[in-house]
């Protein structure tokens, strides 16, 4: 099945598959004529309504903000607590299992709780949310960078003589990234999800909040657009980690290309 | 645990973590560290309620949620609702799996279906199935279907891109050699291609089966459907702070059961190939 | 200057106990440049990261100037065999070099001048803002040599750096060596399996048995300097001496001893 087909075949496929399904589902959906089920045309019409600028700044700027805070700070406490534990065995055994435990319960589990310790369904409560399960995929992706370090690197630290916070800053920090970036990139992905249900659970703003109320009202046109926001952000907020990841790692990509592994 | 990129992992080069796994240290050390671990986070919850630094009507004891948690644990309603939750995600995952793994197989094999649909797979892949929750509920309703449809949903794409990455990741000197001896096609893919896939499918179920968890509980939790999301928004409605507490411990554990489940048959998968790189998704 | 009394290293406990180091006795002068040869898997890079400071012997002790090396000694460089994973690949050349000279008590000025002027000394540079990876395996291991060289030792440790570098390459590092010797007078503890390089380079080569290991002989190679690649390998004695270490890790003790060579006996 590795075909002989040409290239022009396949560059032709790439291109007419994609717009083919467009159109079937339009033709279908127009004919079936559901409110369930609009056409193609009619999500983008009602997407330009929505969020091309109408709602934007009263839904996605604060959906938005809190992916990014809750991303951010997340990572940053994954990277604080995976620094010792990847460093240190005993930590790490000790540690383990809370990790194990925490990092495989389903967020919404906790939504009620998360609501009722903070008082509140604001930005904070989102926020802090949203942060503690993007912990988890930076934290053990960095103890794992961690363990990785190649002990001839680790000789050459001692054999300078080189002090614990150089040390971390200079040599392990760098050489986990390319393992912590990969959790990075799950976190992020994860923090979208995390943000709608979050929002649709409790919020007063957002574009999970508009999901919510667009049930609650049978507005399908609006539940259809944010269905495609949400996809949307998912998709830009990917592509631009993933732009700035390689601007980032593009030492890491020179040198497994020249070094034999 | 696979690492999450192509690099040489650290329980290559170090062999599998000792304060993971059981092999590392004797039996005994490492049973009496993990149980001293949760001793210390229950003792910990226990001095923080009691403190007093966060009111009891928000955070309960530790020792009344514990006895919560037993008192549910003895009654039938809860075991239902667990297993209605394992159910969902169990038809979930197996759907997911029964899709994506042919699916997954022909679009990693043959180039132009491959390429003919990445489009609309790269399109699909990001929207968050907890999304579609207020569609299946106009449509659907709460019923087992919109709460499988929603696991499955989301189960799908994990398996499909690691099925698809699996097939094609195959040695070329495998297969060379192969065909240098005359083994048809058929065999070649039977016996060649989908063993070597075969990690990268386990990696692939290991990731679904946590969204599906996750899309099966919040199914529950948010159109009623029964499980053990239902039994949660119940005691949040009705201010069942203590209950609220236990079914989340309880939801904990089916998570970490799950989880634990799919790492084993993952490490299993992987090490028949001590050579392979897995790519998370 | 350097110490070695009768170190010893083993592994494991009980029953299952491997001796690497059965007793490994020998010194080294200022500015001299030792060898350490012996059969593969005789424990040399064991040896010498007790020397380094980076594993503590089971037992004995190593003195330099007259003070225990309990750790890694700030008198002390290593280079390592394998360069590509002692340079750190997201640092240029400039601030791998610079990495060991962050911590010591010196001007910025200073330690500009230092990374410079030993990348000179090894010359590279024109490669001071490359990465590690863009340049061959020779090239890197001269980045290590110029760190080891910025950072100012009064004695260097090299774990059979060319060993990954091909034969004509490793022919240049090893006059690299020779000359960053007088230049620099620093003092070189070399360990290598290349019996030829042992020879080309050394002062004195210490000869080690198999495991467990102890020293079979301290050579003292009676060649003139300045060495060369060409010369140097010409001559006669170059043939007999090279013989001769040759043979005792072979463990070929009936050729008689060439009239050039005074063997200081250190037996078991």
């Amino acid at each position: 099945m590795r075909g002989r087909s040409h290239e022009t075949v396949k560059v032709a496929a790439e291109i007419v598959v994609p717009i083919a399904i467009v159109v079937v589902w339009e033709l279908w959906a127009r004919s079936a004529d559901s409110q369930f089920w609009p056409p193609p045309s009619k999500i983008v019409q009602e997407f330009n309504d929505l969020w091309v600028f109408e709602q934007f700044r009263s839904d996605v700027v604060p959906s938005l903000m809190r992916i990014l805070l809750g991303f951010g700070i997340g990572s940053a406490v994954g990277v604080a607590i995976g620094v010792p534990l990847g460093m240190s065995l005993w930590a790490r055994k000790f540690a383990m299992p809370q990790i194990e435990y925490w990092r495989a319960m389903p967020p919404p589990a906790l939504l009620p709780i998360s609501v009722l310790l903070l008082h509140s369904i604001g930005n904070l409560q989102k926020v802090s949310f949203i942060a503690f399960f993007c912990i988890f995929p930076v934290l053990l992706n960095t103890i794992d960078g961690i363990r990785g370090l190649d002990p001839t690197l680790v000789d050459t630290a001692r054999a300078y003589g080189i002090p614990a916070h150089e040390r971390i800053r200079r040599i392990v920090l760098p050489a986990a990234f390319p393992q912590i970036s990969a959790g990075m990139r799950i976190s992020l992905s994860l923090a979208v999800i995390i943000m709608v249900v979050a929002e649709y659970f409790s919020s007063t703003s957002g574009v999970g909040y508009v999901l919510l109320i667009s049930k609650n009202t049978f507005q399908l046109g609006p539940m259809w657009a944010a269905i495609l926001l949400i996809g949307v952000i998912g998709y830009v907020l990917n592509l631009a980690y993933m732009l700035a990841e390689r601007r980032m790692l593009a030492w890491h990509r020179g040198w497994r290309a020249a070094t034999p592994q | 645990m696979a690492s999450a990129t192509q690099e040489i992992t650290a329980e290559d080069l170090h062999g599998p973590d000792p304060a993971v796994s059981a092999t590392g240290t004797p039996r005994l050390t490492g049973f009496v560290v993990f149980v001293l671990s949760f001793a210390f986070a229950l003792v910990f919850w226990q001095a923080v309620s009691v403190s007093g630094v966060v009111r009891e009507q928000d955070l309960p004891s530790m020792t009344a949620t514990m006895g919560e948690l037993w008192g549910l644990v003895q009654t039938g309603s809860f075991w239902t609702a667990f297993l209605q939750t394992a159910r969902g995600w169990a038809i979930g995952l197996g759907l997911a799996t029964l899709l994506a793994v042919p699916i997954g197989i022909v679009l990693g094999l043959s180039d132009l279906a491959g390429r003919a649909f990445r489009v609309p797979v790269e399109f699909l892949r990001p929207i968050p199935s907890a999304a579609l929750i207020p569609l299946l509920f106009l449509t659907l309703g709460p019923t087992l279907q919109s709460e499988v449809f929603l696991a499955a949903f989301g189960a799908f794409w994990p398996i499909l891109v690691q099925t698809m990455y699996g097939v094609r990741d195959v040695d070329p000197v495998a297969i060379d050699t192969a065909r240098s001896f005359g083994v048809p096609k058929r065999e070649r893919l039977w016996r060649i291609t989908l063993p070597s896939a075969v990690p990268y499918i386990a990696t692939g179920m290991r990731i679904a089966s946590a969204v599906a968890l996750i899309l099966a509980f919040t199914a529950e939790l948010f159109m009623g459907t029964p499980g053990l999301g239902k039994l949660l928004n119940y005691a949040q409605s009705y201010g069942l702070t203590t209950q609220l507490y236990a079914l989340a411990l309880a939801t904990g554990a089916l998570g970490v059961g799950t989880h634990l489940l799919f790492t084993t048959v993952e490490r299993r998968a992987l090490r028949w190939h001590p050579s392979q790189r897995v790519e998370a998704v | 200057m350097l110490e070695i009394s009768d170190v010893a290293k083993s592994y494991g406990s009980g029953g299952k106990v491997t001796h690497a180091l059965r007793s490994i006795s020998f010194s080294i002068a200022e500015r001299e440049l030792v060898c350490v040869v012996g059969p593969s898997g005789c424990g040399k890079t064991t040896l010498l990261k007790c020397i380094a400071g980076l594993m503590r012997p089971t037992r004995g002790e190593v003195v330099l100037h007259g003070k225990p090396v309990t750790a890694p000694p700030e008198e002390m460089a290593v280079v390592f065999q394998e360069y590509n994973r002692s340079l750190m690949p997201w640092s240029t050349v400039r601030n791998n070099v610079l990495l060991p000279l962050r911590h010591k008590k010196l001007s910025k000025d200073e330690r500009t001048r230092l990374v410079e002027e030993s990348l000179e000394a090894v010359g590279l540079t024109r490669f001071i803002d490359h990465y590690p990876w863009q340049l061959s395996g020779g090239m890197q291991q001269r980045v290590a040599i110029a760190r080891a060289l910025a950072y100012q030792p009064l004695i260097l440790l090299m774990d059979e750096p060319f060993a990954s570098v091909d034969a004509q390459t490793r022919g240049d590092l090893e006059d690299l060596v020779l000359r960053v010797r007088d230049e620099f007078g620093i003092t070189i503890l070399f360990v290598t399996h290349d019996i030829d390089e042992s020879v080309y380079l050394s002062d004195r080569i210490v000869v080690l048995t198999h495991a467990p290991t102890v020293v079979k002989e301290v050579v003292r190679v009676e060649l003139p300097s300045p060495r060369d690649q060409i010369a140097t390998k010409e001559l006669p004695e170059f043939a007999t001496q090279r013989a001769y270490v040759y043979r005792l890790i072979k463990h070929d003790t009936t050729a008689p001893a060439p009239s050039t060579l005074v063997g200081e006996g250190l037996h078991d």
